[in-house]
């Protein structure tokens, strides 16, 4: 993929860089070289494991449930639902728009899709740690208790600003009929309406 | 330290996930693999320049920006990280070194913020599957909240 290339050719040109520096000068070289690997270091041991708990979160969230529940009048739950489904997933926000763009044509509305977005950018539960031991679990719990409610507005006033998408996709069976009326378990009645429920 | 108990947890957490399903486990093994293969040159290229940028610029020179200069150091990181997205196991790392070099914490709240949910750079990508408007709101609305989390940390920390 692109973006990969352009990864790797970032960190080339930073080695380049430190290349050249080297024959220029070369305890400045040096030094540029320490605090990299000191970085390295710094950030070695944490990363695997939040990496694959962020898999695991990804693969255990019945994503099918989230999505089906994400369209008008899915209210607050939506709302909830558009950020626990953008919280669990792995990647940054450009791996989020194809999702996205999938459950916009499932049906979800331009809020639930901006609140989405803005989950998946910022409030990831495993991050929570790592952000607490880089910078402190202070800063990291109170910036997630302002983002979170901050996410949610921006994605209240994206619906009011930014006209909704007509589904690109056909509509879901049971989308259609009175979703306004009941939002206490959506999930519920969606899986009622999905699978064989006596 | 954490480091530590977050391998615990994931361990925990890998095992309870492999008597559950193993498939799913063995997926979930897979998108974590993929995404550290993905992270790894952006971090590495990330951890360089930082590297870089402190052996160039002498860390008293940083400092006295951030300590002196805290509207200007805070105006700074929040555009700079308008500009560029990266992913926030990259930009946690990279706000720790520049705290360490003495920048505010609510500056680095907005730099975080601005970090993960603008990106000028990523906006092509993101018109391509929502359109301009939706981009051009969301991505001011998400600028304007990152600037107020900033404000808010501030006063709390």
């Amino acid at each position: 993929m692109k973006i990969q290339v352009k990864k790797y050719r970032f960190f080339g040109l930073m080695l380049a860089v430190n290349l050249v520096l080297y024959l220029l000068d070369r305890p400045l070289a040096q030094s540029s070289a320490r605090n990299a690997a000191g970085f390295i270091l710094e950030v070695l041991p944490i990363i695997p494991p939040v990496m694959v708990l962020m898999g695991l979160l990804d693969v255990w969230t019945p994503r099918k449930l989230v999505e089906d529940n994400l369209g008008a009048g899915s209210g607050v739950l939506g709302a909830m639902l558009a950020v626990v489904l953008g919280t669990a997933a792995a990647g940054p926000i450009y791996a989020a728009f194809p999702v996205a763009v999938s459950l916009r044509n499932k049906g979800a509305t331009t809020a639930n899709i901006a609140i989405f977005l803005g989950a998946w950018a910022t409030i990831k539960i495993p991050m929570i740690l790592m952000e607490s031991s880089f910078i402190g679990l202070r800063f990291a719990l109170l910036r997630l208790a302002f983002t979170i409610p901050g996410v949610l507005c921006v994605g209240y006033l994206m619906g009011k600003m930014v006209p909704e998408n007509t589904p690109l996709g056909d509509p879901l069976p049971g989308e259609q009929g009175e979703v306004s009326g009941s939002f206490q378990k959506p999930a519920t009645t969606s899986l009622a309406a999905t699978g064989s429920i006596k | 330290m954490i480091s530590y108990v977050l391998t615990v947890i994931t361990l925990i957490a890998l095992a309870i996930s492999f008597t559950l399903d193993r498939k799913r486990t063995g997926r979930a093994l897979r998108i974590g693999v993929r995404s550290l293969t993905s992270l790894a040159p952006v971090l590495l290229g990330m951890m360089g320049m930082v590297g870089l940028v402190l052996a160039l610029i002498p860390p008293q020179l940083l400092s006295e920006l951030f300590k002196h200069n805290g509207t200007a150091g805070f105006a700074l990181v929040a555009v700079v990280g308008a500009l560029i997205t990266i992913p926030a196991p990259v930009a946690f790392p990279l706000a720790g070194s520049l705290v360490k070099l003495g920048a505010s914490l609510s500056s680095m709240a907005a730099f975080i913020t601005t970090l993960t949910m603008v990106g000028v750079l990523s906006a092509p990508m993101e018109i391509a599957c929502f359109g301009k408007r939706f981009t051009l709101v969301r991505q001011s609305l998400s600028f304007v909240l990152a600037i107020a989390i900033g404000g808010l940390m501030g006063v709390f920390l």
